[in-house]
Order: C-alpha cells, then sequence, then structure tokens
C-alpha cells in the first residue's frame, strides 16, 4: 500500500494574553508555520484542563501544546504557575503509562515572540511527525 | 504493643454509647464470608455485640463515610481509626468535606490487615472461612481442609509497605501510637520508571485493559467525595461508561488519579477494592513520587489545613519541559 | 438549536489571498445550526457590518461566527454589530483565518482547509454560547498616580481639574522629579524650574489635589473602578503640617557630610535636609541613615533651633488604606549606570560625568552655582567631549546597555553643546554620534544651530577609549565619515546615559498585574491605540514608565492618562466582564480548592441548607464568586475536582467542542 504523507493533527491551547497575541504576531510578520497546527484560544494557559488534553488525543491529535505567557508575567499573575505545576505532573504521569513524552509540551511565548512562537510550532510539527501518529492514546470510536 | 480486639472496640463503643458520647458506631459487620468485611452503623450495644467484628480484614477505611454520616443526624458519630485512615480523616477536614465536632475518633494501632487475594494463593481455591490464631491465619477450606498461614506472608501489599503507624488525628486512643515509617512503598514505581516507554505501555495497557469501569476504585476512595463525579455528569464531557475501547480506562485513571493528586493519603483503597486486581495504587504513588521530587516533600492529610501541592506554586518550580527527566521515567 | 449566521471576510487580498474564502462560506453553510453563510470583502466596513446587522434581523440569527482577522483586532467591532441588531454580543465568535491562517500558510489549499476546519470550531463553541450580560459596579471617583515628576504632576492636575479628587504618590520628600534637576529644556531652552514649579505649586494648592510625598504604595487590591491601595507614609521626623519650611535646621544641624543626591552626589547636604529651594511640599525631612540623634540619642540641634516645634524623633512609618477607581502609574526613569562603561573612565575619573550631573554643574542653583567647573579641581574646561549612545542600542548580545534608543540623548546633547558655547564661546565642543535623531517640532532646527551658528564639533563615530593623563583625558575615538583614528585632549568627558525604567516599577508592575516589556517598561493596551493604558483595566500610564520620552511627549501623555482616567470616573457604573466563573452549587465540595488557586480573591463559602437526592436536607458549604472581582482566568475551573466550576464564555462543553471540531 502505499503510504501517504503523515499530517498530524496538532492542538495548540494559547492563552489570550500573550500566546495569542504572539501567533497574531507571527501573522503580522508573516512568519510560517504548518497548517497542521490548529490554536485554540483561552484566557489563561491555567483555564486548560487535563481533560481537554486528552480529550484532544481521544478525538485523534497527534500532539498537544500548551502556550501561556512566561512564569511572572501571567496577565492574573498566577494562573500559569498552576499550569506549570499541573502540566509537569499530568505529562509525567502520561510517560508514566508509556504515553511518547515528545507528544504533549508547554511553552512560554509572550505577545512579543512571534519569531518564537513561529519556530516553536515548526519545532513541535516536525516532533510530531517524525513521531508518527498517535496509537497510543486514540480510541478507535473516534477514528475515521 | 497492645494487641486490638473485638472485645476492647466492643467495650469502648459500649462505653461511649452508655455516656452518651456517641450515638452511633461506623464498625465491621461480617459479609457472606468471615473475610468479606464490610462497614456498617450500629446504634445500640444489642446490635453490636450481635454483629460487629474485628479482625485481618477490617481493613476498610471509615474516614469518608464522615461525610454522609455527620449531615445524617445529630449527635456524634464514633469511627475507629487505623493509622493509614487518620490521614483520609485530617485530608478531608482540610477539604471541609465533614464536621469534626459530630465526630469522636478513637485511633486503635494496626499490624497490618490480611489480602483474601494472597490467601486464596497459597491456599487454593474454595476458601470458606479464616481465623486469626496468634501470629498466623487458619485458613479452612472446602476441597483441602484446613491450613495454618502465617499473618506475615497474607498482608495486604499497602500494609507490607505501611507508611506510618502514627495517629495524626484522634479524640482517644487505644494503645499506642507509633511512628511514620521509612517505608519502601515507592520500589514499584521505581522499577516501572526503569522500563523503557514501550514496557511501561504494554505494562499499563495489560492491567488498564481489564478494568471493567466497576467505579469500586471511585467510590471506596476517601479523596473521591465529589457531591458528583465528572465521570457521572453527562455535562463535563468524560462521562463515558460503556468499556469498549482501551482509551477509555486510561482517561478514567488518569484523571481519577490527577483529580486526587496531592489530596490522596496513599491509604491503598483503591486496589484493595478493585476486582481485577489493578495495582491502582501505583498511579497514585507515581504522582506522589513526582510530587515530592519536584517540589516539596508532602504527605497530604498530615496537618489539617496544608495547602495541597497543586494549589499551590513557587516561582521556581520546575518546568513541564523537564517533568519526565526528573520524574526518573526512562524516557 | 442555535440559527447561526456565518460571515466570511475576503480582508481585501489579505485573507482572499491564500484562502479560497467562497469555498470556505460553502463548507461551513452545512455545519450544524448554520441557516446562513456568506462571504464578503470588508465584514468590519460599514457595509460588511449593515450586512451582518440584517442577517441577523432576516434569519433571525441567535448566534454569529465572522471568519477574519484576530478576535483581537475586531471581536469588539463585531460584538457592537451583533448588538445593534439585538443579538447579545457574546453570541459572536471569530476564527481567526488571517492571522492565524492567511497569513501564515502560503498554499490555497492548505489555507482554506484550515480556514474550515477554525470555522467549524467557531461554530462548535457558538453552538454552546449562552448570552452573557455583564454585572455593574459603583466606581469610587478619585484617583491614585503614582509618582509626582512632571508626568505625575500634569496628569494629577488634569485630573484634578475636572472635578475628581487625586492623591500624588511620591517616593522622595519632594514632588517635581527629573525635570526639577533640569537646568534649561530643548528646544526653546527655556530654564526648568521656570516652567515647572508653578505646576508644582498650583498642584500643592489644589483642592483637589492631595500629595502623599515620601511615601510608598505597599499594596494594592481590587479592580478597575475599585482599587484599595496600602500607602506607606515614611517617617520624615518632621510634623509636615507645622513645619514652616524656614530651613533654620538645615544650616544648624551639624551632620554636614551626606552626599546630596539631588545634586547627583558632586556635593553634600545636612542629615536633615530640603532636597531644594522649590521644594514641594516644602518640609524638612531626617535623612535616618546620617542623623546622630536617631541613631546614638545624642544631639536635637534641629529641635532646638525648630521655632515651630516641629521636629518629632518619635515619628513612625504611617500606613494608609485608601480607595481609589483608577491607578496612573508615572514611576519615570533613570539613567543606567556607567559602572559597567570602564572604556571611558567613568570610575576613574571624577572629570568623565553624566549629562544628568552636567545639567547639574550648568544649574544655577547646582553645586558650582552654575559655573562650568572640572569636579576634580574646580578649573574651567577648555575642551569637552560629549558621547552619545552610551549604552543605548547595544546589540541584543552585549555584556551591557539597552537595545532601544533612549531617545531624548541627541537632543540634550544639542543642548548642552549649545549652551557650554554660548556661555563660554572659548571651550572646543565635541559630540560624538551614531545617529543624529531628531524627530520632533523644531527639533532639527535647534541641532543645527548648534552645529551651524555654534560651532559645535560633530563627529559620527563612537569614542572607543578615555585615559585620565595628569589633568587630561585622552579620548580616542573614530571619525567615521572622514575614515580617521581622532585623539582628543579633552577637560572633561560627558556621557549620555541610557535611560531605563525606575526600579520601583516592577514591583509596582506585580502588584497591579500590569504587563512589562523584556526593558521593565509599563506595556500599554495597544501600542497604537490605545498607549497611554496598560491591559490591566483601570490601570494608565504617563510618562518614561512606558517608554523614553521628552518633556514635550510626556505632558501630552501625562494628558491623555488623565482623559482616560476622567472618562473612567465620570461614569457611575462599570460594567463588568461577564466571561467570570461560577460555581454549580450542586455540584461543590466546598474543598477549598478554587479559593487557594483564585489570585483575586473573589471566591468565598456559604454554608446552605440543600434537599438532597435521598430527600434528606443537609447543610453544605459552597463556593460563591463574586463576579465583580472575578477576572476569568479559569484557575480555579480546573483547580475543582467535580467540574462544579465553570467559566462563561470559555466553558469546559466549550472548549471540548472546539477540541473535537479540530481534532475530527
Amino acid at each position: 500500500m502505499q503510504m501517504t504523507e503523515f499530517k498530524p493533527k496538532i492542538v495548540a491551547f494559547c492563552c489570550n494574553w500573550c500566546s495569542y497575541a504572539g501567533a497574531d504576531l507571527a501573522g503580522n510578520n508573516r512568519l510560517n508555520y504548518p497548517a497542521e497546527v490548529k490554536i485554540i484560544r483561552v484566557p489563561c494557559s491555567c483555564r486548560v484542563n487535563p481533560m481537554f488534553i486528552l480529550r484532544a488525543f481521544q478525538r485523534g491529535a497527534d500532539g498537544v501544546i500548551l502556550c501561556g505567557c512566561h512564569p511572572g508575567d501571567c496577565h492574573y499573575t498566577s494562573g500559569n504557575y498552576y499550569t506549570r505545576r499541573r502540566m509537569a505532573l499530568l505529562f509525567s504521569m502520561l510517560n508514566f503509562l508509556g504515553i511518547e513524552k515528545e507528544r504533549t509540551r508547554v511553552e512560554w511565548v509572550s505577545a512579543a515572540e512571534g519569531a518564537k512562537f513561529a519556530a516553536t510550532m515548526n519545532d513541535f510539527v516536525a516532533q510530531i511527525t517524525a513521531l508518527g501518529e498517535n496509537k497510543r492514546l486514540e480510541d478507535l470510536r473516534c477514528k475515521k | 504493643m497492645q494487641k486490638v480486639t473485638r472485645e476492647i472496640l466492643l467495650a469502648k463503643a459500649a462505653e461511649l454509647l452508655a455516656a452518651g458520647t456517641v450515638n452511633r458506631v461506623l464498625g465491621w459487620k461480617a459479609g457472606e464470608f468471615t473475610y468479606d468485611v464490610t462497614p456498617a452503623l450500629f446504634t445500640t450495644a444489642a446490635e453490636l455485640e450481635k454483629d460487629f467484628v474485628y479482625g485481618p480484614f477490617s481493613g476498610a477505611n471509615f474516614s469518608k463515610y464522615l461525610v454522609k454520616e455527620t449531615r445524617r443526624d445529630e449527635g456524634k458519630v464514633l469511627v475507629f481509626l487505623k493509622p493509614c485512615d487518620t490521614y483520609s480523616f485530617n485530608q478531608l477536614l482540610t477539604e471541609h468535606r465533614f464536621d469534626r465536632e459530630r465526630v469522636y475518633a478513637v485511633g486503635i494501632p494496626c499490624d497490618g490487615m490480611a489480602d483474601i487475594q494472597r490467601i486464596k494463593d497459597q491456599a487454593g481455591d474454595g476458601v470458606s472461612g479464616v481465623e486469626c490464631d496468634g501470629d498466623n491465619l487458619i485458613v479452612h477450606t472446602l476441597y483441602d481442609g484446613d491450613k495454618t498461614l502465617a499473618m506475615a506472608d497474607c498482608l495486604a501489599e499497602r500494609c507490607v509497605n505501611c507508611k506510618s503507624k502514627k495517629h495524626v488525628a484522634y479524640d482517644e486512643l487505644i494503645g499506642e501510637t507509633g511512628d511514620v515509617i521509612d517505608s519502601h512503598r515507592f520500589d514499584e514505581v521505581e522499577k516501572l520508571e526503569k522500563m523503557t516507554e514501550d514496557e511501561r505501555f504494554a505494562f499499563w495497557q495489560n492491567e488498564l485493559s481489564r478494568c471493567i469501569r466497576c467505579n469500586a476504585c471511585r467510590d471506596v476512595c476517601p479523596a473521591c467525595t465529589c457531591e458528583k463525579c465528572v465521570f457521572g455528569n453527562p455535562n463535563s464531557g468524560v462521562e463515558n461508561k460503556a468499556i469498549s475501547d482501551s482509551f477509555e480506562e486510561k482517561m478514567f485513571h488518569v484523571i481519577r488519579a490527577f483529580h486526587v493528586a496531592g489530596r490522596c493519603t496513599d491509604c491503598g483503597e483503591c486496589s484493595r477494592v478493585c476486582p481485577q486486581n489493578i495495582p491502582l495504587h501505583l498511579l497514585n504513588r507515581k504522582f506522589i513520587r513526582d510530587i515530592d521530587n519536584f517540589y516539596d516533600e508532602y504527605q497530604a492529610g498530615a496537618e489539617v489545613g496544608q495547602r495541597a501541592p497543586l494549589v499551590n506554586y513557587k516561582q521556581e518550580d520546575l518546568e513541564p519541559s523537564e517533568a519526565v527527566e526528573r520524574s526518573g521515567n526512562n524516557a | 438549536m442555535q440559527r447561526i449566521g456565518v460571515f466570511v471576510c475576503h480582508c481585501g487580498t489579505n485573507i482572499a489571498g491564500t484562502v479560497d474564502v467562497k469555498a470556505v462560506a460553502e463548507a461551513l453553510r452545512y455545519e450544524p445550526g448554520v441557516v446562513i453563510s456568506t462571504e464578503y470583502q470588508y465584514m468590519c466596513s460599514q457595509a460588511g457590518q449593515d450586512m451582518i446587522h440584517e442577517a441577523i434581523r432576516e434569519n433571525n440569527l441567535t448566534g454569529i461566527v465572522v471568519c477574519s482577522c484576530s478576535p483581537r483586532m475586531h471581536e469588539a467591532t463585531f460584538r457592537k454589530t451583533a448588538q445593534s441588531a439585538g443579538l447579545n454580543p457574546y453570541m459572536v465568535e471569530i476564527a481567526n483565518i488571517r492571522e492565524q491562517c492567511s497569513w501564515v500558510h502560503k498554499d490555497m489549499e492548505i489555507g482554506t482547509e484550515k480556514a474550515i476546519i477554525l470555522g467549524r470550531a467557531a461554530i462548535a463553541k457558538v453552538n454552546l454560547n449562552a448570552p452573557l450580560t455583564p454585572g455593574e459596579t459603583p466606581v469610587t471617583k478619585r484617583a491614585l498616580v503614582i509618582g509626582g515628576g512632571i508626568a505625575g504632576i500634569q496628569t494629577a492636575l488634569d485630573i484634578a481639574d475636572a472635578g475628581f479628587p487625586v492623591d500624588i504618590v511620591e517616593t522622595k520628600p519632594t514632588i517635581g522629579g527629573k525635570m526639577a534637576q533640569l537646568d534649561k529644556t530643548f528646544p526653546t531652552l527655556d530654564c526648568a524650574a521656570c516652567i515647572l514649579t508653578p505646576k508644582m505649586v498650583e498642584a500643592a494648592q489644589h483642592e483637589n489635589i492631595r500629595i502623599l510625598s515620601y511615601s510608598e504604595v505597599q499594596d494594592i487590591k481590587g479592580f478597575v473602578g475599585n482599587f484599595t491601595v496600602q500607602i506607606k507614609k515614611k517617617a520624615r521626623y518632621v510634623k509636615e503640617d507645622i513645619c514652616t519650611g524656614c530651613g533654620l535646621c538645615t544650616e544648624k544641624c551639624p551632620q554636614k557630610k551626606v552626599p546630596n543626591e539631588f545634586n547627583l552626589e558632586m556635593d553634600n547636604r545636612r542629615a536633615i535636609y530640603i532636597p531644594f529651594a522649590q521644594a514641594v511640599p516644602k518640609v524638612a525631612t531626617i535623612d535616618p541613615n546620617y542623623c546622630t540623634m536617631l541613631k546614638t540619642g545624642k544631639c536635637g540641634v534641629c529641635a532646638k533651633v525648630c521655632t515651630a516645634k516641629a521636629i518629632d524623633y518619635t515619628q513612625k512609618d504611617e500606613i494608609m488604606e485608601e480607595k481609589y477607581g483608577a491607578i496612573v502609574a508615572a514611576t519615570g526613569f533613570n539613567p543606567i549606570s556607567m559602572k559597567p562603561f570602564d572604556e571611558y573612565a567613568y570610575s576613574q575619573s571624577k572629570d568623565v560625568i553624566t549629562s544628568l550631573e552636567f545639567e547639574r554643574l550648568m544649574n544655577a542653583a547646582g553645586p558650582t552655582g552654575g559655573k562650568l567647573l572640572r569636579p576634580s579641581d574646580g578649573k574651567h574646561p577648555h575642551t569637552i567631549v560629549f558621547v552619545q549612545c552610551v549604552g543605548s542600542r547595544c546589540s541584543a548580545h552585549a555584556s551591557k546597555g539597552k537595545e532601544y534608543c533612549s531617545k531624548i540623548c541627541c537632543m540634550y546633547t544639542a543642548k548642552h553643546a549649545m549652551l557650554t558655547r554660548d556661555k563660554y564661546p572659548d571651550t572646543d565642543v565635541y559630540v560624538f554620534y551614531i545617529d543624529v535623531r531628531t524627530p520632533g517640532k523644531n527639533f532639527d532646527e535647534f541641532y543645527r544651530r548648534a552645529v551651524e551658528e555654534y560651532g559645535v564639533h560633530y563627529v559620527k563615530g563612537m569614542v572607543g577609549k578615555v585615559s585620565p593623563e595628569g589633568d587630561k583625558l585622552m579620548v580616542q575615538a573614530s571619525d567615521l565619515l572622514a575614515d580617521k583614528q581622532l585623539h582628543i585632549e579633552a577637560d572633561l568627558v560627558v556621557l549620555a546615559a541610557a535611560i531605563e525604567p525606575d526600579m520601583s516599577a516592577r514591583p509596582l508592575a506585580t502588584m497591579l498585574t500590569a504587563s512589562m516589556d523584556t526593558n521593565d517598561f509599563f506595556t500599554e493596551a495597544h501600542p497604537k491605540l490605545r498607549p497611554v493604558e496598560s491591559p490591566t483595566a483601570g490601570v494608565f500610564l504617563s510618562g518614561a514608565c512606558q517608554g523614553p520620552k521628552d518633556i514635550p511627549e510626556t505632558v501630552s501623555q501625562a494628558g491623555a492618562a488623565a482623559a482616560k482616567v476622567i472618562g473612567l470616573l465620570a461614569k457611575d457604573k462599570l460594567k463588568g466582564n461577564p466571561c467570570v466563573a461560577g460555581s454549580d452549587e450542586w455540584m461543590c465540595n466546598g474543598c477549598s480548592s478554587c479559593e487557594r488557586v483564585c489570585p483575586y480573591g473573589a471566591i468565598t463559602y456559604v454554608t446552605k441548607e440543600f434537599r438532597m437526592p435521598d430527600r434528606t436536607t443537609a447543610l453544605r458549604r459552597v463556593a460563591q464568586v463574586n463576579e465583580a472581582v472575578c477576572q476569568g482566568c479559569g484557575a480555579c475551573t480546573v483547580a475543582c475536582p467535580s467540574g462544579a466550576m465553570d467559566l462563561k464564555g470559555f466553558a469546559s462543553s466549550q472548549i471540548m467542542a472546539e477540541v473535537d471540531a479540530i481534532c475530527k
């Protein structure tokens, strides 16, 4: 069978104040990154429930990235500090279950870091493409 | 150390009932088999005399029952707490889950409880009853007569790796309280961490695929006292009961472990009640070990009013990108 | 079921160039809930908005999705459009197909496919939207200005003139700030004190202005319209209301060896002092680090000579709590430390000075009485070298200095050079520059006068090294235009030090939850359209704390910030952000997890009686959110194990619907 080129599905949660603005800036500066990345706007990275991340994998995402303000710069002062703890523990747990650690990532991207946003997305997509399809957290019912 | 017996507990319960200190007692009652002990509520000395049991299978952690029990009625309820139970007790108090004024807690020492599965492994099929005889257990079997097993060989995993003989909460103590123990409870977690990602995946795939989503782990867990569980709430987006795909149980157990992370006292009830013998406590212990590793050592329930690690932070906390490596996972 | 309208914008060719907008509109027509799907060239134009308006009316739409530029750009626009058509503004969702699609993808097919998916996600979300109504909170009609320099003074005066009470908090014993230290001001060369001190007096005498000098902001709580601020009034050991400012104590104080910070430590003051003659408030302050009485209990001279009996050695710091509706940050700037710039021998020679020190030397009230004398030997310098861009416009990888242009140095250096040549025509004045930047009204004319009329030697090139030799300063420099090395024997070297935000800005930003850029300048809500507002509602920016600025620019920004404050304080009630957290009492465990993560203290608990499913009644502790305090971050929603806590506008179900749509 001829293998078609693997196009990963990537969900990027971006906080409204820094990372979403950083993504907008990447657009303003016409900095390309793969279209596989789809952004969901959340008020703060701390709005992202681990359930959303698992949900994304269940529905067929191959990688999930969470972007927020740099620690110390949270619009809500402390939101991303909680995110940091939650995600550190969640990622370690997923990996403990044998889920590839490359599938999940947290990046701090400020509103001024359009270039960082684009570079991060390029890198993440390349990483997931190299890793291949998400098999370990897939839900066959949700597969087409 | 004083050995706790049914008689001692009965006497204490009767005394407190008679004095009016309490008007009901949370205790254990035999089920169909002697090893099939279930929690029960007693309101009179006569009821206690008739049904109250205490023995190597009186392992149920009563803390969780206090949430409903303290709402139910006026007056105080008597609860017997093993050292490990007192941690759950404190944790629930920290979370304002029951009214401390409505409880009379009697701390009882504990040398460990038996695990019927380990007994069956040694005595074979058809175990019809188990009796205590000093440091031994006399096991009655249907096909092979009586067998004598050393209690030490029948201890539940959580008791072999007991983390503390110290009571962290009580109104009154029977016997003496002990110390926090430097246990080997993380050895098994460490073993898994040292496996490769693939091996770990295979291990958990094997374990979790046995899950029948009976919810016993959730129902018994003293940290799972939600008024309404997200897994029973159609609006939560994770309410799925059918067990039709391997994703389901991963989602369930990861989310459940995450919800109790930093709140789980490692009482081990989840693994005790799992009908499929899934080592669920390893998930919770992984979180505990990571929390100790990443942040400061933290024992949920050690004190009332502690700030759980997931509702806390430090500016210099480690980054999620460093988590897998720091956690000791071989990846 | 919602009745959703989808409106796809071409944005000229900005979107249509890489996204087949017709195909997007067509594909989204068949999504659940969609009753109309169309495209138009400029949705944000009046015609585009009219089209949406009519579509809402005609089709009885209950929700709309606009596939266009970033919601940060036009969400507010389309919400207004929806509202004008009778639709709740929170029934609008934006699919960002410009910044996050057409502008970052080059391929039409790929861009179109992604735009459709983003549209689907927005539709999935809007299907679960509910109309939201903002809560209303009263406004405390009083403003706080933090910093009493020209920026703070001007902002306070403008607010006060509009009839609102204002407090100015200034850490120094007097208001006036940096401008009070300047000699003359460009490009008109009027004296700084002559134009500043009347404003200081006006502020002091204004019935609506209260000056809290020698005070610091310690804590800020609350939110727009309702801030509660703790202010520490530092003990000045002088009763402010009694002291007449006669200055006798400052003459009699035996402790004469205190470095005078107002003159940049080029001379000394007493332990009890009034920073300068026109200080406001004109009251003495005892410096506890130097006062013998406070340190050893032996002296008391000032108390003895004070006829007003204003001295009080027992005074303590005082904490006051005040309420404000708006806060203006006007914390200003400082020149950066010249210590790391060893090549200019700043630490080795007293005759290498900063431009601000030069201002004091030229100032009639300065340490030399306005005579330009060398700090080392008091002799008149004959050759003066000015070095521009010291620490400004440095490479990002340099170990010292700032990347940005400090903006004011070109002009004040031209001023210094001109004034020097004017007063002392016998001096030779060199200015070394990278570029001379003079984009201001009458600025370039001013600079050209320095060169053409006053004969200042402007040399394009940087100074490589300054080495003290005897009583001379040997300056090695390159002249880039002549392509040669210069060796100048100078008597005085003046460094145009870069400016940086005041150190108090960072902790203040933390208290205000206002954001800062990497250089610790306050970030504006929008760099072009909202330049005097912080992204944090109710917090405004005035002066150099937002970025380097000269006086005219500072004053105009100060006025603009005041106008914004007046606009806020003129309202009786503020509409809040309706995207706030809310707890479902039936699911709430009362466990306090949410309360612990809430940065605003918006969550409290009540014990209520509930009728339980088993028909018993029970008292349960449940969380309640103060919607006026909640800012909608959502930290609580994840801390809550039962899922009782949810966020309006960003509900768990909505986010998961977006996830589903994207992963489909």
